[in-house]
């Protein structure tokens, strides 16, 4: 029997993926398990745990950590920027100083780099703006006044943050291409004005997705300044768990604030994707609204 | 008055592979030059050596009368300052084979960026402006649209409209219906003689025999980084008289 298939739709029989159902059964089980350990344990206070999760103290040192990442992120990447354009120039001096700088502040850890800048103040005791070799001052002050904690901790991770990001941001600029840069030299634009108008917002593209990664990874690295004793999120729940010895149970507050940090902090980067992906997935929409209306007129 | 364009024994080398082994050429105001040749003749490198995207090794290049990226006192080349070549830029347009808009900006704010940030324009001034070259190349409709939204075609008019905007005195074409599907070409090539019918200066670097016959004042025929061949259609492209010349008509035709 012969049937015109050309018109029919297929509904076809789904396949069956039964390992798919034993393999979640089995995790399901795993998961619960340690859930119930958990919750069942005597050796974990949940008292505890919900007295600290919204103590003010804490709160107010999660803010300073979102404080300290925001801003020590803006640093960075500004500093990114400045060092990634270094590098691509054509002056011999510029590149070697990106290239050193880079090679310095990644090649180095980053608790070194903080404890470093906590102890600046033993090599230099006092910072004075002045003109050398003349007795003009005008401004001078003990070191230790200047650069509290706070600030030597944010000098200390904006400028590895440069490091990281600078090539980041190199990426991003080489991934524009050349005739990009081409089409703004025959207009007649500087080479400043075509990175700002023409290059960077296309590179932005490829920048945004692993700045987002940088992001996170700077808000947990704000907890290594426990170090240099800045009172941020985990120097303040370690310092009340050495008091009530409740160690176990101020790491579940602060883990708890800092998923809850990270997961708000990345809702930004769809935005920003959106905004720079401007006109590039225009084709997609197109099609598919093409293809729409060849349906409907089919 | 001097010429548009003079070009005094121009050489070029990447390396050793010397590109640009002297050429002579002048283009007169208003008039509209093809240049012809095989691939690797030299005859885009040429183009770009006018707007200073290369830079020439040999040779001297004026255009309307100025050196193109140099200055010349005391007997020495000095080179020019970017913002001093950037300006002479600004008053050459160039169209490319690839066309290289800018994907994140729509048609117009193609348009108007420069006009606004080099040329220091109002936005208004220079809307309006665009809105008119839009129509002018037909895509009075796709002011909104974003390059990757349009055809190859429709792309190419608009990089001419973006070139035009910055009021140039003289356009360079490079291959610029070479990208495009053979059923787009015409559109960009009636762009293009309307342009010339105008009174702009052009020099068009293709492989359109038909469009130079037609539209060209004088046709150049370049092979190996020298002028082999140059004069009116009928004489270069008809009637050819070098031996490779007329192999690359017979081979183009």
């Amino acid at each position: 029997m012969s049937k015109d298939h050309q018109n029919d739709e297929i509904v076809a029989v789904r396949l069956k993926h039964p390992w798919r159902w034993v393999s979640a059964a089995i995790l399901m089980l795993l998961g619960g398990l340690f859930v119930y350990s958990l919750i069942s344990s005597p050796n974990i206070n949940h008292e505890i745990i919900a007295k600290f999760l919204f103590n003010s103290k804490v709160i107010d040192a999660a803010v300073l950590t979102v404080i300290l990442t925001i801003v020590s992120m803006f640093i960075g990447t500004v500093l990114a920027i400045a060092l990634a354009v270094m590098r691509l120039s054509t002056n011999p001096i510029l590149k070697s100083v990106s290239v050193l700088y880079v090679g310095f502040f990644r090649g180095t850890p980053l608790l070194l780099q903080i404890v470093f800048w906590g102890y600046l103040g033993i090599i230099y005791p006092t910072i004075t703006v002045g003109i050398p070799f003349t007795d003009i001052v005008f401004f001078s002050e003990k070191t230790s006044l200047v650069l509290t904690s706070i600030i030597a901790g944010v000098i200390a991770l904006s400028l590895n943050e440069g490091a990281y990001a600078a090539e980041i941001v190199r990426a991003g600029i080489l991934s524009v291409d050349g005739g990009q840069t081409e089409a703004g030299k025959s207009l007649g634009m500087s080479s400043g004005y075509t990175l700002r108008r023409i290059v960077l917002p296309q590179a932005m593209r490829v920048i945004i997705p692993p700045m987002g990664n940088e992001f996170i990874s700077m808000l947990k690295s704000t907890s290594l300044l426990q170090v240099v004793s800045v009172m941020e999120l985990y120097a303040r729940t370690s310092q009340i768990s050495s008091q009530n010895l409740a160690q176990v149970e101020l790491l579940v507050v602060a883990g708890f604030w800092y998923l809850v940090m990270t997961t708000v902090l990345s809702w930004p980067q769809s935005y920003l994707e959106k905004k720079y992906g401007r006109g590039f997935y225009a084709t997609t929409t197109q099609r598919r609204w093409l293809g729409r209306i060849g349906k409907a007129s089919a | 008055m001097s010429h548009m364009i003079e070009a005094v024994a121009v050489k070029k080398h990447f390396g050793s592979n010397q590109v640009l082994k002297g050429i002579d050429l002048t283009v007169d105001r208003g008039e509209v030059l093809c240049l012809l040749g095989p691939s690797g003749s030299g005859k885009s490198t040429f183009l770009r050596c006018i707007n200073h995207l290369e830079i020439i090794n040999g040779g001297r290049l004026f255009v309307d009368g100025e050196l193109m990226g140099f200055v010349e006192h005391g007997g020495k080349l000095h080179e020019m300052k970017p913002s001093a070549i950037a300006k002479q830029r600004a008053d050459i347009g160039m169209v490319f084979q690839r066309f290289n808009l800018f994907p994140h900006l729509t048609a117009l704010e193609n348009i108007i960026e420069a006009p606004i940030g080099v040329r220091g324009v109002s936005k208004a001034e220079a809307t309006s402006k665009a809105l008119d070259l839009l129509a002018q190349v037909g895509l009075a409709d796709k002011a909104d649209h974003f390059p990757a939204q349009l055809s190859g075609g429709q792309q190419q008019r608009v990089a001419i409209a973006r070139a035009l905007a910055m009021e140039p005195k003289l356009m360079l074409f490079d291959e610029p219906t070479s990208a495009l599907d053979p059923e787009l070409v015409g559109d960009v090539l009636d762009v293009m003689r309307k342009l010339a019918q105008s009174g702009m200066t052009m020099i068009v670097v293709t492989h359109e025999i038909g469009f130079a016959r037609e539209v060209a004042d004088r046709v150049v025929f370049m092979d190996g980084g020298v002028v082999v061949e140059s004069g009116t259609p009928a004489q270069v492209i008809d009637n050819p008289q070098n031996e490779r010349t007329k192999a690359f008509i017979n081979s183009v035709l």
